[in-house]
């Protein structure tokens, strides 16, 4: 854990830029925070990034918090809130400077395009979520297993995603992964 | 926002469901708060589906219609969704002081949930069954996140259009095979992306 002014505004420079290219969320920006923290700043292992990344969906709220969780693990209580800040702050400016012009855009054309361009990258951004978390130190077959049943009950069940993490936790600590 | 006209019917805008047009008194600084401090503790994953719940059906600050262009006005910007959403909403209701207190409201109680599992990680992170518990878990966020690409997928096929699978698949390959930069990637796919989609219309 280092907590000098350094690595503050390294992490606050990394979360601010990503904001701006997180489409779709935070889930889109996952593969690019794995890059940053793990590859490049080497602030953690894979799979201590891992273990954050499923912290982070067991905690209730936007998918968001795993920015907080980043930040805590590299420079403690600043760090989360640095982080938070700075993958929050500048887009929730933009988001309220377009919000009070927002009504007259509506149905505009560049609208439709706007959408119809962005859906495909937001899914391919997802999609490559997935295989970085799949990638993981840890991940044997039988994980792949757990992921290839979530995926299916998730896709053709209205069930709450948190029942099959916790089916999942059990079947972790019980030493099946 | 003209919605608050105390007629029954307003003439001007189409009611999709009249149980839900009747809009109630903007609310007060505190009901913000309490408002996305309840959506975001009681959404894991996904916090869409609780936010309409509340904003439209119990409270009903909003229409149905209001609340999806609000949304749509979400996806498009920049960050998560829902956090662009609180300070739209809290803003367009109380002003800059608003979007304020219902992002803290949004972003406050999980910070605090996620920075004591941390705290308990960083203690008991190398428990041999809790690190097991973890991959577990992780292995299910996956497979949810490949059944969350799988639905938006579904449209992309359906009109057999080329342009839409193929960006996908491109920024699937730079970003999550190849390990390029977001920012260089998007830079080049965003408007090669919008631009197909225009010459679609």
């Amino acid at each position: 854990m280092r907590d000098d002014s350094g690595t503050l505004v390294t992490l606050a420079g990394y979360f601010a830029l990503m904001s701006l290219f997180a489409i779709g969320g935070a889930n889109s920006a996952i593969p690019e925070m794995h890059r940053l923290v793990v590859e490049v700043r080497h602030w953690m292992t894979d799979r201590q990034f891992t273990d954050m990344f499923a912290l982070a969906q067991l905690t209730p709220g936007p998918n968001v918090i795993i920015v907080t969780l980043i930040g805590f693990h590299v420079a403690g209580i600043v760090g989360a809130l640095v982080a938070t800040l700075a993958m929050c702050g500048p887009t929730c400016l933009f988001a309220f400077f377009v919000g009070r012009t927002f009504d007259r855009f509506r149905g505009a054309a560049w609208h439709a395009a706007l959408a119809g361009g962005l859906v495909p990258v937001t899914i391919g951004l997802t999609a490559a979520s997935a295989t970085v978390v799949a990638s993981a130190a840890d991940y044997n077959w039988i994980a792949a297993g757990i992921s290839l049943v979530t995926a299916v009950i998730c896709y053709w069940v209205r069930l709450h995603p948190l029942w099959v993490f916790v089916a999942a936790a059990l079947l972790g600590a019980a030493g099946l992964v | 926002m003209s919605s608050s006209s105390p007629s029954p019917r307003a003439s001007d805008a189409p009611a999709p469901n009249s149980g839900s047009s009747l809009v109630a008194p903007p609310p007060s600084l505190a009901e913000l708060f309490v408002a996305f401090a309840t959506i975001s503790l009681s959404g894991f994953g996904g916090v869409l589906a609780w936010s309409r719940r509340m904003m439209v059906e119990d409270r009903r600050w909003l229409t149905v219609e209001q609340f999806n262009e609000a949304y749509a006005l979400c996806a498009f910007l920049p960050g998560p969704n829902i956090v662009n959403f609180s300070v739209i909403f809290g803003s367009r209701f109380r002003g800059p002081l608003g979007g304020l207190i219902a992002l803290v409201g949004l972003l406050g109680p999980p910070m605090v949930l996620v920075v004591i599992l941390g705290a308990l990680y960083a203690h008991y992170g190398d428990l041999p069954a809790l690190r097991r518990a973890l991959v577990g878990v992780a292995a299910a966020a996956a497979g949810l996140l490949m059944a969350t690409v799988a639905k938006m997928a579904q449209p992309l096929f359906r009109n057999r259009a080329v342009a839409g699978p193929l960006v996908a698949f491109a920024t699937f390959a730079a970003i999550g095979v190849i390990h390029w930069p977001l920012p260089l990637v998007l830079a080049v796919i965003v408007p090669v992306s919008i631009g197909l989609a225009w010459v679609r219309l």
